[in-house]
């Protein structure tokens, strides 16, 4: 991308601190699709250790919304919330309303497992299955009951063709998927968690273990699955977050001095563009200018 | 939007999945529950059954008069007494001789052998010897000790013959122990100007004491309640033999057994009395590894 | 482990005193008697090979290969191992019916579906279990298993006969309370903390993010369970039953004491039957010739040989697995 080549010019070029540029494409107005998840004033707690304070943001239908934040802000913890990951830690709590389309997802008569089944993640270090590359990606479907060979072919053909690893391994799907390399791995992760058809997926720096070059595929997979599902990315690299995101969430930490805890809070919400051009809090300014974090 | 998938399609319905894989769910955790009730059942008839009849059977004549009579005679002459110092005193000896050469195995293992063929060969034999049947140490010791050299039935050989027995466990157990003390602590040693065998001596094998000494009480335990490897090794007597290092013996575990075979009511009385006695040692033996295990975890922290 | 490439830290280079260029003694001795001690075990199994062999000569010139390969042994005329190894194979096998279900079940209850708190009870009392020993079970199942077992073998013996399969199995007019089914059973009891201790060592080292893989694809636990932890854990968990099924084959007082005691082969599963370790251990004292002692330590020998075997598979399967773990 040539924003890019300048950026990297500028930065050899000068001891100015770059200034990260947004792709025009990216929306610029005040967008208003559907609110996929409505968090309102949430904080969620380990025990007694309050990991993250206060969050309220929405997210929108076919959009990819980025997290970004220095370490231990909460960024995890609020995306795994979103699929009611966190409730597999003991102790794990969550105040406040997350709503899904709607609907608590913290409810009463909500399945967690119901949940996982529309909002799928991937993970940061990709986690295949010791089972065949065809199996890792039949597993979804087969768990909800899908059984015909054919019809599982057609799944799985269809879902490594989105992941953009069909061609790769369409000559050895029977192969174990421990085999594939790092970049081929997540794809294969990414894959499975699309053959189940979720409507949203939850990515936690899915690209951290990669090299750049498999890290622009799965950036590019992004954007081409973005018409058809919703996105929230949890990522370190800015420069990320500029490439693939609509709207840009920054969290930082928070200390109390009195007691000396640590809490991760939700510092600014809004169109990347905006963030990382005109920041309005001078935590954002500071972090995404290089400064911190 | 999504493609078609009938579960998504309309107003979002987040209850529970179809019936079938949450029952499928349900019951696989039921069953799972049940196979521990299922083993608790014989733990605890054994258990009650024990009590109910071992204690009638107890008293401190029957712990300590050292004249066993014979099967015939009802429960109220005479005692257990040989049996249980046999049982303290062979176990003892065999723990003298196996303890610390499992120690000095796993110390080879972990701080000298690396990862030598030698050392690896010592360290898969040692977990294929603790499968390897007791009467076959007891055998062993037979043939050896028994015939071979001539020196008879001892309670002596049947300390060898459970020392053998304890080997593998205490070299397997201990080894884990080494593993867990952190290399850092030894190179500390080291830069002080250490030798080898002194950086084990003063700095490593105090670290994972706790842990050795919970595991080669758990052996001991284990050892107390072998029977196979005496039978061929102590024989059977009637008295105390005090000597250990001579002469034929008895213990717990071979009158049990003894006394199980007979049909007379007194011998029933006996063996019940005598396996609680058996139980008993062995449950304040792993009550102790117990203690062990949890004061120094709590020490080192 | 400790690397064996770097320097030795016990011998410091280019010190001033030249006494320190040489390992001290005493160390040098310490590391002298680990090795011997390690050596001890591998000394000891090839002694018990030796002489086990040795003393079972007489056992192979008397009975020669085919009366070692006969049914019969009673130590004068018939030599035979085969009833007795029946006996071993069917109530070990019988045992790992019984308990491998258990066991692999409370393994997976404690790796997967009780939080670590609440397991402590849980692994209280299969140490408890294993803690028990040999004799008392045995006693307990001469004297409270079998009587009761006798009117329940008797009730389906007379329940089946008739019926093909299950008559060959479960009929018979000889079931008996002391048979080969109840030394399973016993057997059962007792090999279910070996195989689930081991079951849960492999079980607990599948990677916690392949669990929340299958989680985040809307699993439910047992189909996490079947997904992800079972195709990392069945190399390790077979080992561990193997492990078992050696150690059911090498028990003898509590099958001695229930088995019954007749050399025979049948499939009658509540027949009384006899275990190469049960035999040794009833009839070594009775054993008056040399060539019946000769012959009880040439059984010991097989059974040994039989267990090592069996435990060189099965520590195959688990460190295989292990390394596999390790090395994802």
């Amino acid at each position: 991308m040539e924003e890019q080549q300048d950026q990297l010019n500028v930065q050899q070029d000068q001891e100015v601190v770059p200034k990260l540029t947004v792709p025009d494409s990216a929306p610029r107005d005040k967008f208003t699709g559907n609110a996929i998840f409505d968090v309102k004033n949430t904080s969620i707690y380990y025990g007694s250790f309050r990991a993250v304070t206060d969050v309220s943001l929405t997210v929108y239908e076919n959009e990819i919304t980025a997290f970004i934040g220095p370490s231990g802000c909460g960024k995890t913890t609020v995306l795994r919330s979103l699929n009611r990951m966190n409730d597999l830690i003991v102790g794990a709590r969550v105040e406040g309303d997350i709503h899904y389309r709607g609907v608590p997802l913290y409810g009463k008569d909500v399945s967690p497992i119901a949940v996982r089944r529309r909002i799928g993640m991937v993970f940061q270090k990709a986690n295949p299955f010791p089972k065949s590359i065809y199996d890792n990606v039949a597993y979804g479907p087969r768990i909800n009951g899908i059984r015909g060979r054919g019809k599982l072919d057609e799944i799985v053909e269809r879902s490594l063709k989105q992941a953009a690893l069909w061609d790769e391994v369409k000559d050895r799907l029977n192969k174990s998927g421990l085999g594939l390399s790092g970049g081929q791995a997540q794809r294969l992760c990414i894959a499975r968690t699309l053959a189940v058809e979720p409507d949203v997926v939850l990515m936690d720096e899915p690209c951290s273990a990669l090299d750049p070059i498999a890290t622009g595929r799965i950036e590019d997979l992004m954007h081409e699955i973005k018409s058809k599902y919703t996105i929230v990315i949890v990522t370190h690299n800015m420069q990320q977050a500029t490439r693939v995101s609509d709207r840009t969430a920054f969290y930082s930490v928070l200390r109390d001095e009195h007691s000396d805890t640590r809490t991760g809070v939700l510092v600014e919400y809004g169109q990347t563009a905006q963030i990382f051009e005109d920041p309005q809090d001078s935590r954002t300014q500071a972090y995404v200018t290089g400064r911190m974090g | 939007m999504t493609a078609a998938s009938d579960s998504l399609a309309g107003p979002v319905d987040l209850r529970e999945p179809s019936g079938w894989r949450r029952s499928k769910n349900q019951i696989m955790t039921v069953l799972m529950w049940l196979a521990f009730v299922i083993i608790l059942i014989p733990l605890a008839f054994v258990l009650v059954e024990l009590v109910a009849k071992g204690a009638s059977a107890i008293s401190w004549q029957f712990l300590t008069n050292n004249t066993i009579p014979p099967n015939v005679v009802p429960l109220g002459t005479g005692g257990m007494g040989a049996a249980v110092v046999g049982t303290l005193e062979i176990t003892g000896f065999a723990a003298v001789l196996a303890i610390p050469l499992g120690v000095l195995g796993a110390v080879y293992l972990n701080e000298y052998g690396g990862n030598g063929v030698l050392a690896r060969l010592i360290s898969f034999m040692s977990s294929v010897m603790t499968g390897v049947p007791s009467i076959v140490m007891g055998l062993f010791i037979y043939i050896v000790w028994v015939t071979e050299l001539g020196e008879g039935y001892s309670g002596m050989a049947g300390s060898f013959a459970l020392a053998c027995l304890m080997l593998p466990i205490v070299i397997r157990s201990s080894y884990e122990m080494l593993r867990l003390v952190p290399d850092s602590l030894r190179q500390g040693s080291y830069a002080l100007g250490a030798s080898k065998a002194r950086v084990t001596m003063t700095v490593v094998l105090p670290t994972a004491l706790s842990g050795i000494v919970s595991g080669a009480l758990l052996a001991v335990a284990r050892a107390a309640g072998e029977t196979a490897p005496l039978i061929f090794t102590i024989l059977i007597v009637e008295q105390t033999n005090p000597n250990l290092f001579s002469g034929p013996d008895t213990a717990l575990p071979l009158q049990i057994f003894s006394n199980a075979q007979s049909p007379y009511v007194g011998a029933e009385a006996r063996a019940w009395g005598a396996a609680l006695t058996l139980v008993a040692i062995v449950f304040i033996l792993m009550i102790v590894a117990r203690i062990v295990t949890a004061l120094f975890t709590r020490n080192s922290r | 482990m400790s690397t064996v490439t770097k320097a030795d830290p016990a011998t410091p280079a280019g010190s001033a005193n030249p006494l320190s260029r040489r390992r001290p003694l005493g160390d040098r001795g310490f590391q002298i008697l680990a090795l011997a001690a390690g050596l001890l075990v591998l000394v000891i199994l090839v002694l018990i090979t030796v002489t086990t062999a040795q003393q079972s000569a007489t056992w192979f010139s008397t009975a020669g290969f085919k009366g070692i390969f006969s049914v019969q042994f009673d130590g004068q005329t018939h030599f035979g191992a085969m009833g007795v190894l029946y006996g071993t194979v069917i109530s070990s096998v019988i045992g790992i019916i019984v308990g491998v279900p258990v066991s692999v079940g409370i393994a997976l209850l404690l790796t997967q579906v009780v939080p670590a708190r609440w397991g402590r009870p849980i692994v209280y009392v299969i140490d408890l279990l294993a803690v028990v020993p040999s004799v008392v079970w045995g006693l307990w199942g001469i004297i409270v298993l079998v009587p009761w077992l006798q009117k329940i073998y008797l009730d389906i013996a007379s329940g089946v006969k008739g019926i093909p399969v299950l008559d060959a199995l479960f009929g018979g007019a000889n079931a008996g309370g002391a048979s080969f089914f109840t030394a399973g059973l016993i057997l059962a009891i007792m090999i279910t903390p070996i195989i689930t201790s081991l079951s849960r060592e492999v079980i607990a080292t599948v990677p916690v993010i392949d669990k929340e893989g299958a989680y985040a694809l809307g699993a439910t636990r047992w189909e996490m369970i079947r997904g992800a932890v079972w195709p990392h854990s069945q190399g390790g968990v077979v080992g561990a039953i193997l492990v078992g099924f050696g150690r059911a084959m090498g028990e003898t007082i509590a099958v001695a004491l229930v088995i019954g005691d007749s050399v025979e082969v049948t499939s009658h599963l509540f027949y009384s039957g006899q275990s190469i370790a049960s035999i040794i251990a009833l009839e070594f004292g009775e054993a008056n010739g040399g060539e019946f002692r000769s012959g009880l330590i040439g059984l010991g020998l097989f059974l040994f040989v039989l267990t090592i075997l069996v435990n060189l598979v099965a520590r195959w399967f688990v460190e295989r697995s292990a390394r596999r773990t390790r090395g994802a």
